[in-house]
């Protein structure tokens, strides 16, 4: 997928938001959806289970309007986080310009998050895209729960962010660290494109 | 009462972007088809997004492809007050009539019929009346004619009847464009990014229009004109009342808590300064030269691949060099245009990409272009022989030499064969080629001819008319050799009548006096006769003499005064013959191995023919000193070579 189109004077990026299953993706959306005016921002595409679980997958795009004289859009997307789902998975990750993902800070949750991150890396060699090469940073969700339930963000960057990526501690639910993720990958993302790559 | 044309307002200080393109093309047309491509021509565009500059533009350019053209520019709001002060003084009429001449009428804002009931009947009236004749009407708006509340059902489908065009919102780029161009009209420069960073921070809605556009550049060049040092973005944005990030404010005031959406606008001014700084930096200048210049009607294939490479490096350079190319193009063109009309649409002249083509297509058009043919060096004023028979001829030519065009034009010189007139027209020629910027055309008029049918045969004939018409004079010899030749003559008549107009000298020869030669159309002749035919009569003594003069000097004899009496005694009917004589002396006296004497030349020309040169000349019958073929056929007998060097000289060649 092709991020800036010079002949309708569009950019558009789709930033995927990644991770084990309740550990806030959704929530990221909803908070940012709850932020962006009415104006610019489209409907937000929700398939959820009874009990809210995600069931394919959310989708918000926003628009900022024109940037330097290009109509430039965000698309957010969040994948079903539930082992099950992994064809939904891939299906939503092709053509992605930027990964966040966002893991649960609890301790217990260590393994979903490791196991998340190693099915973000095969979905993407699936097609045909080596993980080093896409823009990607971490969020650490739910640090506004008691400091023994959670691993503090220093652990959590031991344990999963091998590769050195900017990391963000989060409260989605109230929006902490919701935009500073936001902004970060759309900076990584805006900068491959500047370089002249297409994702 | 009528507004002059604003002299900035042309097609050329015009920046074309898509939202006006299909404007300005229906402008340029109607420019150079008044009358007969789209009549009306109404344009109508919100406030501000140069319907005036594009109406002054459309009477600028018909001005300039046709200076003859009477072309009237105003308001409504004039027209309606020129009308009332016509009423009020009783001179409806004459205002009618005056309107009704103009060969373009340019009428600005006509939204201001709106409940004007009696203005819009003398409109309708106008518009049928200067459409019958033919004469072009454009009409500019800010809305379209049905839009117009109250306005004439009969006037709507009038103004609708030609063509109706729209002129948008500029976009980005074309905006950007306008901001640079009106800079550098105003001497100004900025920093990179101070223009951008006007339209980032509006992003196109603090200023929808052009003028508003201009007022918020002017404030930016006051400033840095106060300000030593150059303006930046920031201070730009500043100077301009805008803040960092105008979206904040709008955000703001949206329904949603004002703390959150600040979050949203700070995210957004992020985004805005990565894209800005990244994207922008390369990118977006290449996208923008490729609009401006496909605007323009240029090829854009070099700066489109500059985008296919992640290297950015060089971009700038790039941009320059094909800036460069096009300027190039526009002179090649603009050169060509002036020699070959037709060969100035090529192509070539609008991709950068094939310069070295451009390049070789110009140098052909010129080379083809070479200037028509001169005046022969052979024949200088001031060898020409004055005397009491050619006395008119020669001071008509001086007055010619002196004031071309403007004296006496046409000029003919009229007369027998041998008088000499072939001599007088190049030393014409070579005088008036002398002044500052002048082509002199000086050839026969069966070179003309001969030309014109290669030229039609090669299907060049626009090249060929554009040759001649680039001439300051046209000098043709033995004008009576046009008879019969229906299409030279008509050529000649449309030249003729350039030249008149455009005051620039035209001289002929002819064998007698126009109203005398035959198979001459009549439009020619009295054209001929309209300027001053100059009669040539034979040979007075006092030319004969100092035709004599100029002969001997030039055989390097010396002119012995007797010599000179005995032989400009001789009656001859032109100073031609006298050539023949000197030579016919002159052999002689080589055979004899005798100085040329008058006793000589007496001997050679009354007594018994010379012995050397008797053997060699078999036929002939002199008769003062000329020698007449009995061979039929030989129209001119001094066009006779009497006199062969050798017998081997008299061999010709079979024509293949």
């Amino acid at each position: 997928m092709s991020l800036v189109n010079f002949t309708t004077r569009e950019i558009t990026c789709k930033i995927v938001y990644y991770g084990p299953g309740r550990s806030g993706k959704t929530t990221n959306l909803h908070y940012v959806y709850g932020r962006v005016p009415e104006s610019r921002r489209g409907r937000m595409v929700s398939l959820a289970t009874q009990t809210d679980r995600t069931l394919f997958f959310d989708f918000l795009p926003i628009d900022l309007g024109q940037i330097s004289g290009f109509a430039t859009r965000f698309q957010l997307y969040t994948v079903p986080g539930q082992v099950y789902y992994n064809a939904t998975r891939r299906l939503v990750l092709q053509g992605a310009d930027g990964v966040v993902f966002v893991g649960d800070s609890q301790a217990r949750q260590l393994d979903e998050n490791l196991e998340s991150l190693q099915n973000l890396q095969s979905n993407l060699l699936e097609h045909g895209i080596d993980v080093r090469t896409v823009p990607v940073v971490m969020q650490y969700n739910k640090q506004d729960l008691p400091r023994e339930l959670i691993l503090t963000p220093a652990e959590l960057d031991d344990a999963l962010n091998f590769r050195s990526v900017p990391s963000f501690s989060a409260d989605a639910l109230h929006g902490q660290g919701v935009f500073e993720t936001l902004k970060s990958i759309s900076e990584l993302v805006l900068k491959r494109l500047a370089a002249g790559s297409t994702a | 009462m009528t507004s002059t044309l604003n002299p900035k307002f042309t097609f050329e200080t015009f920046v074309v972007g898509a939202a006006n393109r299909l404007a300005v093309t229906a402008g340029r047309t109607v420019a150079e088809n008044p009358g007969s491509a789209y009549n009306p021509l109404f344009i109508y565009s919100g406030s501000g997004l140069g319907k005036t500059h594009v109406l002054m533009a459309i009477g600028h350019s018909a001005k300039q492809l046709a200076p003859q053209l009477n072309i009237e520019y105003l308001t409504l709001d004039e027209y309606v007050e020129a009308f009332h002060a016509a009423i009020a003084a009783g001179q409806g009429d004459a205002f009618r009539r005056r309107f009704q001449n103009v060969d373009a009428l340019l009428v600005d804002d006509v939204q201001f019929l709106t409940n004007r009931k009696e203005m819009q009947a003398e409109l309708l009236r106008l518009t049928e009346a200067l459409q019958q004749a033919g004469h072009q009407i454009v009409l500019t708006s800010d809305r379209p004619p049905s839009e117009i509340a109250d306005l004439d059902e009969r006037l709507i489908s009038r103004f609708s009847g030609g063509l109706v065009v729209d002129m948008g919102i500029p976009d980005y780029e074309t905006r950007v464009a306008i901001l640079r161009r009106k800079a550098e009209e105003r001497g100004a420069r900025f920093q990179p990014g101070v223009l951008e960073t006007v339209l980032e921070t509006a992003a196109g809605i603090d200023f929808p229009n052009v003028r508003e556009l201009m007022g918020a550049l002017n404030r930016l060049v006051a400033y840095q004109a106060v300000n030593e040092t150059p303006i930046n973005a920031e201070a730009a944005r500043q100077v301009l009342g805008v803040g960092p990030s105008t979206a904040a404010s709008a955000t703001a005031a949206s329904p949603t808590a004002a703390v959150t959406g600040d979050e949203f606008s700070q995210f957004l001014t992020d985004v805005t300064v990565t894209v800005g700084k990244a994207v922008e930096a390369w990118r977006a200048r290449v996208a923008e030269a490729v609009l401006r210049w496909e605007g323009e009607g240029y090829r854009t294939g070099r700066l489109e691949k500059l985008l296919d490479h992640d290297n950015p490096s060089a971009v700038d350079e790039a941009i320059a060099s094909y800036i460069h190319d096009v300027e190039r193009l526009k002179a090649l063109e603009a050169e060509v245009g002036a020699l070959d009309p037709q060969a100035a649409g090529d192509k070539v002249f609008r991709d950068p990409d094939r310069m070295a083509e451009a390049e070789a297509e110009a140098a052909k058009v010129r080379d083809g272009a070479a200037p028509p043919p001169a005046p022969s060096g052979a024949f200088p004023l001031d060898t020409y022989a004055g005397g009491a028979s050619n006395d008119v001829a020669l001071s008509a030519a001086r007055a010619v030499i002196e004031a071309p065009g403007r004296k006496y034009n046409p000029l003919v010189l009229a007369g027998h064969s041998g008088l000499g007139k072939t001599h007088l027209l190049n030393a014409i020629g070579l005088e008036l080629m002398k002044k500052k910027g002048a082509v002199v055309a000086c050839l026969s008029t069966q070179a003309f001819v001969d030309e014109l049918i290669a030229a039609i045969d090669g299907d060049r004939v626009d090249w060929w008319r554009a040759r001649y018409r680039r001439a300051t004079a046209l000098l043709l010899d033995d004008i009576h050799l046009l008879a019969g030749k229906d299409r030279t003559q008509e050529e000649l008549f449309n030249l003729f009548n350039q030249f008149l107009d455009g005051d620039r000298q035209l001289v002929f020869t002819a064998p007698a006096h126009p109203n005398k030669l035959e198979g001459l159309e009549e439009r020619i002749v009295s054209r001929l006769e309209g300027g001053l035919v100059a009669e040539i009569g034979d040979p007075d003594r006092a030319v004969r003499r100092t035709a004599l003069e100029r002969i001997l000097s030039q055989q390097k004899m010396t002119p012995d005064p007797a010599l000179l009496d005995y032989l400009a005694d001789r009656p001859t009917d032109s100073v031609r013959s006298l050539t023949g004589l000197v030579q016919r002396v002159s052999e002689a006296a080589a055979a004899q191995d005798q100085p040329v004497t008058a006793g000589l030349a007496r001997e050679v020309l009354e007594g018994q023919p010379p012995a050397g040169g008797g053997g060699r000349r078999t036929t002939g019958l002199r008769t003062s000193g000329l020698v007449v073929s009995s061979a039929g056929g030989v129209r001119s007998r001094e066009k006779m070579v009497w006199d062969w060097p050798s017998a081997a000289d008299r061999v010709i060649e079979d024509l293949r």
